[in-house]
């Protein structure tokens, strides 16, 4: 696979399309298995490691359940393309610092993406746009199912699928779905709504941020518990509790709309004014003036930009894709003056698109 | 016999935190466990929303956790002492091996300790058979190092046997 030709695009789950997709920006599942005949990752020396990619990697490149997929070996990449992968949400972070033989398959439209030799000998992702979470159960079964009909996962009676760590222990899944809360931190309510969540085993994180602060206000949400309920038990606890959410920041944005109308259009105008004009820019403050426009646009307050524009900008704003695209390492200054000329010219181009 | 670090009272929980910088470990008892639980902050890096950040070991009986610590897998060489410093296990019959100290664990984050999920099309025996093989890749690596050769090929051979016999070399050629 070429890393140079994803420059340009992003993957279909930042398309913007699918159920809720103003404020649901995406839905994730992920299985962890280990194959029962090796150590788990953290006692596999290099020599074994090696052994386990080269098996699992025939493995998953000729499944026919799955769409095509490209294999990199991520051990022999350049650290910026690693980084890269990490940005697209393709692998983990830890997967790039990692050390050893590892991979990573990968779909053309990186709505799939296999991990090999991470935590676990196997961590399989499926990525949509918008609220799908039946969509990537799926896709994610027949590939586990497909993998499952010869390889032997470790698994016993009792704990079910056996993983490194104890907190992934039984179905060994995370299902996730990444929402964009704005109005939500804007009124100072997010924490209510965090402290909800909390309360049904539900684990949130902010996106792209240090702590519970988010960058962008996007956040995580997904369970905490793997064991003791089934996959799809653990997935309707998400699907029952996510509109709700959902209710919650669309009423607060149609009150902010009602009863500050002027200072949310301004806000929001100056936000769109900067990332059009601005001549340097962190990428702190990308995220927080894209947040505002996305916003803005849901609002019908931006009209003469697209949703899927703003998801994409949050990628291919960020310090390996600026990067990539310039064809050179930058100092956090040159990146903020190249993410600054990335942001005007795309802005250019992408006005007068629409939803 | 350790001390609660809040109060006096003797520890029965003993918790590993994983941070940036390095492995704090801390011991408290029951109650004070408790109410760290409801103060502690989630985890920092947003990206890591899937690994444990701590493990909060509960000592059943007289055994200490010096004498705990020490003891470890047959299979894998994996002691409980690492376990608890990497958050992480060192193979599928870890499980069995630590069950004592697993389940209440197990207990605490999840609230149950069986599974009702998917199963997957192998009957969960042919998977416990395949972990003898993790345990004669230990020994044959060990041997090498210590330069036994003579055990070494006769390892290398109960390991050929047994995948054969477990119909591996068919199933999972590596190409």
């Amino acid at each position: 696979m070429d890393l140079d030709s994803l420059i340009p695009v992003s993957g279909s789950w930042l398309r913007g399309t699918g159920p809720d997709a103003d404020i649901v920006v995406s839905s994730r599942i992920r299985l962890a298995r280990n194959l029962a005949r090796f150590p788990f990752i953290s006692r596999a020396d290099d020599d074994l490691r090696t052994e386990i990619e080269t098996l699992l990697k025939s493995q998953v490149m000729e499944l026919s359940s799955a769409p095509p997929f490209h294999y990199l070996d991520v051990a022999d990449l350049e650290q910026i393309d690693r980084q890269f992968l990490v940005e697209r949400q393709l692998i983990s972070r830890e997967h790039a610092d990692s050390h050893g033989s590892r991979g990573v398959a990968i779909s053309e439209e990186e709505h799939v993406s296999l991990m090999i030799n991470e935590e676990d000998h196997l961590r399989i992702q499926v990525l949509q746009s918008g609220l799908s979470l039946d969509g990537c159960w799926d896709l994610i079964q027949q590939i586990d199912n497909q993998l499952d009909e010869t390889l032997t996962f470790a698994f016993n009676e009792r704990l079910g699928y056996l993983t490194a760590c104890p907190t992934n222990v039984g179905t060994g899944i995370r299902v996730s779905v990444m929402l964009h809360l704005p109005a939500l931190v804007l009124t100072k309510e997010i924490n209510k709504a965090f402290n909800a969540l909390h309360k049904i085993n539900l684990a949130v994180r902010g996106l792209y941020g240090e702590g519970s602060q988010a960058m962008g206000d996007f956040y995580q949400i997904s369970n905490q518990i793997t064991l003791g309920k089934s996959e799809q038990q653990l997935i309707d606890g998400l699907k029952d509790v996510i509109p709700n959410i959902i209710k919650y920041e669309r009423k607060v944005r149609d009150e902010l709309v009602r009863k500050n109308r002027r200072e949310l259009h301004d806000q929001i105008s100056r936000a769109y004014g900067i990332l059009q004009t601005a001549q340097t820019i962190s990428s702190e403050e990308t995220m927080q003036r894209l947040s505002s426009v996305r916003m803005g646009i849901n609002l019908e307050l931006i009209d003469d930009l697209g949703i899927p524009a703003v998801n994409e900008l949050l990628i291919h704003t960020q310090p390996a894709h600026l990067q990539k695209l310039y064809n050179s390492e930058l100092e956090v200054r040159e990146r903020n003056e190249a993410r600054a000329t990335f942001l005007r010219r795309r802005l250019a181009e992408r006005r007068g698109e629409q939803n | 016999m350790k001390k609660c670090r809040r109060c006096s009272k003797p520890a029965t929980l003993h918790i590993t935190e994983m941070r940036e910088g390095g492995v704090h470990e801390l011991h408290l008892c029951e109650t004070c466990y408790q109410e760290y639980l409801d103060f502690s902050e989630t985890p920092d890096d947003p990206e890591t929303t899937d690994s444990s950040s701590e493990i909060a070991i509960e000592l059943s009986g007289d055994q200490t956790l010096d004498e705990l610590d020490q003891t470890s897998c047959p299979n894998c060489g994996i002691s409980f002492r690492e376990f608890r410093s990497q958050g992480r296990l060192g193979c599928p019959h870890d499980y069995t091996e630590f069950e004592n100290e697993l389940l209440p664990l197990l207990e605490n984050i999840h609230g149950e300790t069986q599974h009702c999920g998917k199963l997957p099309t192998r009957a969960a025996d042919s998977s416990h058979r395949q972990y003898e093989l993790i345990r004669l890749r230990k020994d044959l690596q060990q041997a090498v190092t210590a330069e036994e050769y003579e055990a070494a090929a006769q390892l290398r051979d109960s390991i050929v046997s047994l995948e054969s016999e477990l119909g591996l070399t068919d199933d999972e050629t590596t190409d």
